[in-house]
């Protein structure tokens, strides 16, 4: 009765209702995020916008230098944080691992921070590309120390917490540096280093949409590695994957996605355990070659979403999306460590 | 000699370190090779080794006739396969899928299986016999059936040899020897070479063509199993001096008791090893007798008890024997006497009973009747 073709259409179904339920999401988001905001546009001003470039200043301005902007940078980092919370579980092996809880997240914050203020000492405002160097080489500094205590300890509940402890110090000096950086970039500094998408410009989304754009199809054509290396460094070499080389990729992909998000909206916590854990449990399998494309799609509704409640939620002031993605994404971080406690925590 | 997997002078270890050397083994196909020897002794090192996880500190090892330094990963993903004793943990993936993962050096790209790949892994999941399980998620079978879905997963990936850390270790009885039949049967039905590391050694003196016995620093030794499951050989390998292996049967006997013997146990034809073993829980010696040296109960007799009264094999009971199992129950209080029935071969073991009772012994029919 349950002959092979039964089996497999049936799982093919179930991945097809995903990915059209988050795919109308998606679209649903997207008109959303630019129909509200403190400022109401009328839906025939807005088509007009879009589609014709006209309509009033203030609102052209509103729609196309705020609103949509905003709306691609929420969906590409929310896509990019999934994604490079999906590679650290599996290079970590370990479910609860993520850029944020890793500590990496702060360091990537503590480089750009630290590179902003020397732009601001110096009169410039700091370009997108300088900024996502400066994340990235604060990710792999964290990425070290994570692995190098990775090294050392074999429960994986320790790690989690060496990482907390990472961010912390992170944190920390971020902190003392803004305490004595210039009146004009404390501002800044601080509305961005609790986490938003506020103040995109098309130059960021530009750089942004190369770099995430780029890092993302690598992962997905490395889908057939991660897949081997799901089950172990030993059986994956045993594959025949060159082990050594694959998890240094592994390690500056998620690295250049996770400071990417960083770069640009600060730290934004536990998007990437949540998403690529729901979507896990929503596609009911962990097949790489599945799981990547939907994990972004997936992070990207989630961001979306939440930075649809950010921006509206206590309008017109404007809450950081890290606290609303914390408010959502937390909770399953609470399920999954209840539901590993009875294994080998 | 069809030899596929060979090493010479190899020596292994960990950070440049050797920990074993000398180890010079030639594997042909369709054979199993077991390794056998102290907890660690070195056994999975040796194994890692050959499965190019670690280096080699020295020596070399061929495969196919090709020294594995010159070879990459993917060179030895068609030769060799592995089944690891590290626990899997798998997210939400069936048994299928696991197995399907053997056919990674066969896909393209993005790692889709073709229909031929399917086919594959459906014929190794029948020959473990885990095609039933194929939907069911990996985390939730048994540690039996697990072990048997990565074999499958080892064979789907068509090596030549397969490499397998103590791969019973997490397995009752009933799943270790279909386990190793499946093993013997692939190896010979399918010419592949087998090498792989045991604690049961019953189980490896059953199952293996050679074995390597492996104790620290070097190769204790080295040779066809039925060579190799001696009393003395197989005692030296563990150091055993509590307890005592028995070749015939290829099972351990714990530590004979210590003492002057009061207890004399008349048994014979398979009556008395449960006996023995029941006194030796309760640390009393004994003596026994009258056994033919050919009697089933002899082996572990000869292991447990402090004295034995015997006879040489198919020769009737001589009456210097008797006179021996005679002064023998004199130094005794009592007797246990595990016969109940009686024929021409043990006629003498009933007179002796019935001395025993002329003696004034005590006669006793269960050791836990006695108090010493």
């Amino acid at each position: 009765m349950s002959g092979k073709g039964t089996d497999s259409s049936g799982r093919l179904l179930r991945y097809g209702t995903v990915i059209a339920s988050l795919a109308v999401m998606f679209l649903v988001l997207i008109g959303l995020n630019i129909v509200i905001g403190s400022v109401r546009v009328p839906l025939r001003e807005l088509l007009h916008i879009l589609f014709t470039g006209g309509g009033g200043d203030t609102w052209q301005g509103i729609i196309w230098k705020i609103r949509l902007p905003r709306l691609f940078e929420s969906a590409l980092l929310g896509g990019a944080l999934a994604l490079s919370g999906f590679l650290l579980q599996t290079f970590f092996n370990n479910p609860i691992a993520g850029p944020y809880v890793l500590g990496i997240s702060s360091g990537a914050k503590l480089t750009v921070a630290a590179a902003m203020i020397t732009a601001f000492g110096a009169q410039r405002s700091p370009g997108s590309w300088f900024l996502v160097s400066a994340a990235f080489l604060g990710a792999l500094m964290s990425m070290g120390v994570v692995l190098l205590v990775a090294r050392r300890v074999r429960r994986s509940a320790t790690l989690i917490v060496c990482g907390v402890m990472i961010g912390y110090i992170c944190s920390a000096i971020t902190d003392f540096l803004i305490t004595f950086a210039d009146d004009a970039s404390i501002v800044n500094l601080h509305n961005w280093t609790r986490g938003s998408f506020s103040g995109a410009t098309w130059d960021d989304i530009r750089v942004i949409s190369v770099v995430v754009l780029s890092a993302s199809a690598v992962v997905f054509l490395l889908s057939k590695p991660i897949s081997a290396y799901q089950m172990g460094e030993y059986y994956a070499k045993n594959m025949g994957v060159n082990v050594q080389v694959f998890r240094i990729v592994l390690v500056l992909l998620s690295s250049v996605l996770s400071a990417c998000v960083t770069a640009f909206a600060g730290p934004v916590s536990f998007v990437g355990i949540a998403v690529p854990h729901l979507v896990k449990a929503l596609l009911n399998t962990s097949k790489p070659i599945v799981v990547i494309p939907v994990c972004f799609l997936g992070g990207s509704v989630f961001c979306m979403a939440c930075d649809l409640i950010a921006r509206t939620a206590f309008a017109p002031q404007d809450i950081s999306v890290s606290s609303v993605t914390a408010v959502f994404g937390a909770p399953v971080v609470i399920a999954l460590m209840i539901k590993k406690r009875g294994r080998e925590m | 000699m069809d030899i596929f997997l060979s090493t010479r002078d190899l020596a292994v270890g960990y950070n440049g370190k050797a920990l074993i050397h000398g180890i010079d083994i030639n594997l042909r196909r369709g054979t199993i090779l077991t390794l056998i020897g102290p907890n660690g002794a070195g056994k999975s090192t040796i194994l890692k080794t050959i499965a190019k996880y670690l280096k080699t500190i020295c020596g070399a090892i061929y495969i196919d006739g090709r020294s594995i330094d010159d070879m990459n990963e993917r060179d030895m993903s068609f030769l060799l396969s592995v089944v690891l004793t590290q626990r899997l943990r798998t997210e939400r993936m069936t048994c299928e899928e696991i197995v399907g993962t053997g056919r990674y050096p066969f896909t393209g790209m993005l790692g889709i299986l073709s229909e031929e790949d399917k086919a594959q892994v459906r014929e190794s999941m029948e020959l473990t016999d885990v095609w039933d399980l194929r939907e069911r998620d990996f985390m939730q079978i048994s540690d039996g059936q697990r072990q048997r879905i990565l074999l499958a997963r080892a064979i789907c990936q068509q090596p030549s040899a397969i490499v397998l850390d103590e791969p019973t270790s997490f397995l009752d009885i009933r799943y270790q020897v279909e386990f190793l039949q499946i093993l013997r049967d692939m190896a010979r039905e399918r010419g592949i070479a087998v090498i792989m590391s045991l604690h049961e050694l019953g189980l490896a003196e059953r199952i293996s063509d050679d074995v390597l016995c492996v104790k620290g620093e070097t190769i204790e030794d080295y040779g066809r199993a039925r060579d190799i499951f001696t009393r003395e050989r197989i005692e030296k390998l563990y150091d055993l001096k509590e307890g005592s292996y028995n070749p015939l049967f290829g099972s351990l006997e714990m530590k004979r008791p210590n003492g002057e013997p009061r207890l004399f146990v008349i048994a014979g034809g398979g009556t008395g090893t449960g006996v023995y073993r029941e006194l030796q829980k309760m640390d009393c010696p004994f003596v026994t007798g009258i056994l033919h040296e050919n009697d089933i109960d002899y082996p572990v007799a000869k292991d447990l008890a402090s004295e034995m009264i015997t006879e040489r094999a198919f020769m009737p009971v001589s009456d210097e024997t008797y006179a021996r199992a005679l002064e023998a129950l004199r130094r005794c209080d009592t007797v246990l006497n595990c016969l109940s029935s009686y024929g021409e071969a043990n006629a003498r073991n009933q007179s002796l009973a019935e001395d025993a009772k002329t003696l004034g012994l005590r006669v006793i029919a269960h050791p836990e009747d006695y108090s010493q």
